[in-house]
């Protein structure tokens, strides 16, 4: 066993071990900061998968909300369960990615463009949610229906616990499958095409088909990311969850740790939201907007200054140190 | 069925718009071209130019034309210093990076703004008058800003063809590699684009100011539209990015009478997706 895999184990022991240590009155607010961070990191591994082959998605708060609107309206409105509505929420978030990237593909909007246009379709679905209002609450959004008890059904616990071991499935569920997606002959191919589309076209690889692949893939975990957020806060709102701030967000937590590396997405959340937790701690209802604005400084100062992210700055430190082989990382 | 009075107006609207929104993209397509890096905070920037200008005219008392040239300056200084802070370090960062230095500014002056101004709505009070002409109204809180933003696109086209520092800017949005070969310092020319697109923030933050109260979010409601624009008109197209402002105006003008005003945004955002498919090098774009 190498001593990455130890350490990988080790910590998801501690993990797993997390709701039973002893923590008092903190536990509640211990265990609800671990949730949104494993289903944010989740949420960022999946942007990840795009973002670190040059797919530069301004615009995954439209997955991001379709999937959490469609699950939440399908219960609302129907009763149906959220099992079934995620289903289709990802069905609905996969066919609107394929909408938006064969036309990319095939015409070869790349760049700024690409970060454009996604831009643009995450606001589309931001605008749709206000306009509709009759139904999905509007700007002010729209809660949860209440099952009224705890309902595996409904997936609707009072126990934080419960959300907090779903998380760290869901967590470990997309770190599996940035692994899978590393190991493949895939990513070789769209690395290449992040490169160089034409040349990679010329050696036979299928462009379009590699780039729509990827990008249904993280616009679906993307959903699911969604779906769990909504069934967990049990309230969905179009500003927090579609359109560009949740957008720059996810982008923002994922260059932060680094997007070339498994735990980088994990390491970039985990860290803005400890600090968004810590100055909301700090500053509470005084100076309303101050800790925004200190986070908007650290984000524009740690990309000056940490252009590889946070994770990958200390593994480049580490490997000079110790003068352990650095991986190549692009 | 809509009086076609109220689509009439509604296209005139449209028009008044979109001379305020080509001042709004010109200023960013311009830094667009030559800098090769998209502000994704371009109006919020904007935003603090409308606060200067409050502050200018209904704090202080000064008369308006001397706060709007408060403002623009305020724009001019901010388009330098958002260069010299946080573009020129990252020049050579990958693009992700470059979108998100201007997204993290994006952030701290939207926030900045709450801490210090809260988010009420300012407004500078104005009592002109408004014209009648068939049933359509004229307001000068909308010919006025149009005719100034006319004006000062023609001014920025005088000076992008006219003046030797415009031909040097034009011709680094060009080729920048053979531009430093040429002897033109990239870095001055660099700083005066971004002056000069600070500049423009300014003067449409001035302009908007006739018709829109400002807040700290106010850049939301025009930034994404604002880079739409650029794109569709081709990024450092100056002519493209003109027409597609009125192109846009005009869309979410009518839509937004006949349907709703989100869903008026909903059908220019589509149609902006969709021109990108069909022509994805702006609308005036010879296919490649």
């Amino acid at each position: 066993m190498t001593p990455g895999r130890a350490a990988g184990l080790a910590l998801v022991v501690l993990l797993a071990a997390g709701p039973v240590i002893p923590l008092g009155g903190m536990r509640e607010y211990v265990l609800h900061v671990m949730v949104q961070i494993f289903v944010w990191s989740f949420i960022g591994g999946a942007w990840a998968l795009m973002g670190r082959f040059r797919l530069v998605s301004l615009g995954h708060g439209a997955f991001l909300g379709l999937g959490a609107y469609t699950a939440t309206l399908l219960w609302n409105h129907y009763g149906l369960t959220p099992w079934l509505g995620g289903v289709a929420a990802v069905a609905l978030t996969a066919a609107v990615a394929v909408i938006v990237a064969y036309p990319c593909s095939r015409l070869q909007v790349v760049g700024h463009y690409f970060a454009l246009v996604t831009l643009a379709v995450g606001e589309v679905v931001r605008l749709l949610i206000i306009a509709e209002r009759n139904w999905t609450g509007g700007s002010l959004g729209i809660s949860l229906r209440p099952a009224g008890r705890d309902s595996l059904l409904a997936v609707q616990f009072a126990d934080k616990r419960v959300f907090y071991y779903a998380g760290l499935v869901l967590w470990l569920l997309g770190l599996w499958v940035w692994l899978r997606v590393d190991r493949s002959m895939a990513r070789s191919a769209m690395e290449a095409i992040g490169e160089d589309e034409t040349a990679a076209a010329s050696v036979g690889i299928h462009v379009t088909r590699f780039k729509i692949w990827i990008t249904v893939l993280s616009a679906s975990l993307t959903a699911v990311g969604g779906v769990a957020y909504a069934q967990y806060i049990s309230y969905v709102n179009p500003d927090t969850l579609a359109g560009i701030g949740v957008s720059l967000r996810i982008v923002f937590a994922v260059v932060l740790g680094g997007m070339y590396s498994l735990l980088g997405p994990t390491v970039g959340t985990a860290l803005t939201i400890a600090l968004a937790e810590y100055l909301r701690v700090v500053f509470g209802l005084k100076f309303i907007g101050m800790a925004e604005t200190i986070y908007g400084l650290l984000l524009i100062l740690s990309i000056i200054f940490l252009p590889s992210g946070i994770y990958g700055s200390l593994r480049d430190l580490a490997a000079r140190l110790w003068g352990a082989p650095a991986r190549a990382e692009a | 069925m809509i009086d076609p009075i109220f689509l009439a107006e509604a296209a005139i609207n449209g028009i008044m718009l979109g001379g305020i929104l080509a001042l709004l993209a010109l200023g960013l397509n311009l830094i667009f071209g030559v800098i090769d890096i998209v502000w994704i905070a371009y109006v919020d920037l904007v935003m603090v130019c409308m606060y200067a200008l409050y502050f200018f005219v209904q704090v202080y008392g000064w008369p308006f034309w001397l706060g709007a040239l408060g403002a623009v300056a305020v724009g001019a200084a901010l388009g330098v210093g958002v260069h010299l802070l946080i573009i020129s370090p990252i020049l050579a960062s990958p693009p992700v990076n470059q979108l998100l230095a201007t997204g993290g500014l994006l952030f701290f002056l939207q926030s900045f703004a709450t801490f210090l101004w809260t988010t009420d709505h300012k407004s500078v009070r104005f009592s002109l008058p408004s014209w009648e002409l068939g049933g359509i109204f004229f307001p000068a809180t909308r010919l006025i800003p149009f005719a100034l933003s006319i004006v000062a696109l023609v001014g920025l086209y005088v000076f992008l063809t006219r003046t030797y520092m415009g031909t040097a800017i034009r011709a680094v949005s060009q080729d920048r590699e053979a531009m430093a070969l040429m002897g033109a310092s990239p870095r001055r020319i660099y700083l005066v684009t971004s002056a000069v697109g600070g500049l423009m923030a300014g003067l449409a933050g001035a302009l908007l100011t006739f018709q829109y109260s400002v807040h700290p979010f106010f850049g939301n409601q025009f930034g994404p539209l604002t880079f739409m624009i650029c794109v569709l008109g081709g990024l450092g197209n100056m002519v493209g990015a003109f027409v597609a402002s009125f192109i846009m105006s005009e869309i979410i003008s009518v839509a937004g009478v006949v349907w709703s005003t989100e869903m008026g945004y909903v059908i220019a955002f589509v149609v902006f997706i969709v021109m990108m498919f069909i022509r994805p090098g702006g609308i005036l774009a010879r296919r490649g």
